[in-house]
């Protein structure tokens, strides 16, 4: 009936821990462990090992490589260096989000391009498409397995596995060929939870890794972590997740995506049309909204002012760290100021909210 | 997954539990397990009227929204407001957490439930 799905290097592993399983972007990934919240707060306040082996990875070489992803995505690749790091956008020519995605600089002629998993086939067959002369993609995402440690503790519990100086890799920047519990890979501090982490790629034993990170953590508090909690960790944080804040549909200014789109660089697809929209204002924009009533908002719930549809959600869930119950969405312009009291329709009651200041979530605050 | 002796279970994941002619409804270990934490409960109010297998409340995880049906038809006696400062007694102990207790309108549907036994197999068999 279903077609068949992909298998993390992990799987097994996930199901000997407990995990639940569930499909996430045509891979069979653990949803939870011990549970959402508790997982979500293993990261807060600890540290959080996350298989994310779904994630897509292509390879970008040759000569032309530059000029090439210059012309795919919204930011300006020339800002970054060798072992620097960019989150940028592919869009396509109406200014709606192909992906959103990471560009890790391997060198001058030499890029990887981490993609979402639900994307990884369109992003490629995207890319091969305006593919010009001088310039290779490969498609490694099954070669690599992949890793996400997050949390305060993770530095301090990584830097026990490796003699590489961990606190010499900056935010977006990485290191290739570290040795990490016997096995070479590559490691970034990046992440998708709004704590310090790291992330590991590894063409080797990323079993290896991640029983090493567990073994060495446990005395910690170190537990794994499964995509509900990712979801619940990066929600907070306000990181677009492609499909709810953004897609082909949404352009990334809307989506507060803006300091992503560099409109003074040279042509790239979709540049017209985002420059349109720049020079127009915003027909709507995604905001945050806190319940005032009891509720919890989710994705594709209307919503009301003065009894008019004037938005909808695209996120929405309880937020275990802030206890509060929050909503992303999409509001017509004129209602987006902050202290605005909207409703949200739950069941079929109107009930209230407020839209509040993003991120729900800081850092050390 | 724990199955209760003594109590009446439905196809959706409910038990009953009756005591003369009021019946008192929660939810099972195995739906609670499958809906992983329970942060929300919305409930009805005394007095309300419910046939069999309507809609009584909703309970949402972090990640779904469940609704609540009853197995029996009756009237709202009593809800249990603890539930909606702590949801989290669902998952605790979900046969210690009625939601809500009913006047047993027609105690003869009770015999449409499944007892310990055929639940016990029914979750079994959907595994």
């Amino acid at each position: 009936m279903s077609e068949t799905l992909l298998q993390s290097p992990l799987n097994q592993t996930h199901r000997n821990l407990g995990a639940k399983m569930g499909e996430f972007g045509g891979w069979e990934m653990p949803l939870e462990y011990k549970g959402v919240i508790e997982e979500h707060q293993t990261v807060r306040n600890r540290a959080g090992l996350f298989d994310i082996s779904h994630m897509g990875q292509i390879k970008v070489e040759g000569e032309k490589s530059f000029n090439f992803l210059q012309y795919m995505t919204t930011n300006d690749l020339s800002k970054i260096n060798d072992n620097q790091i960019q989150y940028t956008l592919m869009c396509n020519p109406e200014g709606g989000v192909v992906d959103d995605l990471l560009v890790y600089r391997l060198g001058q002629n030499q890029y990887q391009l981490v993609v979402n998993a639900v994307n990884t086939k369109k992003d490629y067959g995207w890319l091969k498409d305006h593919l010009v002369q001088g310039c290779r993609i490969t498609d490694q995402s099954s070669l690599v397995g992949k890793l996400a440690f997050q949390g305060p503790l993770s530095q301090e519990v990584l830097q026990s596995l490796t003699d590489c100086n961990l606190e010499d890799i900056g935010f977006f920047r990485f290191e290739d060929k570290v040795d990490i519990a016997g096995e070479p890979v590559l490691v970034s501090r990046t992440g998708y939870t709004g704590e310090d982490g790291f992330e590991i790629y590894s063409e080797g034993s990323i079993k290896r890794i991640w029983n090493a990170i567990l073994k060495k953590g446990k005395n910690k508090g170190v537990q794994p972590v499964g995509l509900g909690a990712r979801n619940t960790l990066r929600f907070e944080a306000c990181l677009s997740l492609y499909g709810h804040e953004i897609d082909e549909n949404r352009n990334p200014l809307a989506a507060g995506l803006g300091r992503f789109v560099v409109l003074k660089k040279q042509d790239f697809i979709g540049k017209e049309a985002l420059q349109e929209i720049n020079d127009s204002d915003l027909s709507e924009v995604l905001v945050g909204l806190e319940m005032k009533d009891r509720g919890i908002p989710r994705r594709g719930y209307k919503i009301f002012k003065n009894d008019q549809k004037i938005g909808e959600i695209t996120s929405g869930s309880y937020a275990p760290t802030l206890d509060k119950n929050l909503g992303l969405g999409y509001v017509q312009s004129e209602f987006r100021e902050v202290g605005t009291v909207l409703e949200i329709e739950i069941r079929k009651r109107r009930l209230q909210a407020e839209i509040v200041n993003t991120p729900f979530y800081n850092r050390g605050n | 997954m724990e199955v209760k002796e003594d109590l009446y279970y439905s196809r959706n994941h409910e038990w009953v539990k009756t005591d003369d002619d009021r019946a008192y409804i929660g939810i099972t270990d195995e739906a609670q397990d499958q809906l992983g934490d329970i942060v929300f409960v919305e409930l009805p109010q005394k007095g309300d009227r419910f046939n069999q297998s309507e809609e009584i409340g909703v309970v949402e995880s972090v990640k779904a929204v469940s609704e609540v049906y009853t197995p029996v038809s009756g009237t709202v006696v009593d809800i249990n407001e603890e539930l909606l400062d702590s949801p989290e007694l669902l998952n605790d102990q979900p046969y210690e957490s009625w939601i809500i207790s009913l006047e047993l309108t027609d105690d003869s549907e009770l015999d449409n439930l499944l007892s310990a036994a055929e639940y016990k197999s029914y979750c079994e068999g959907a595994q």
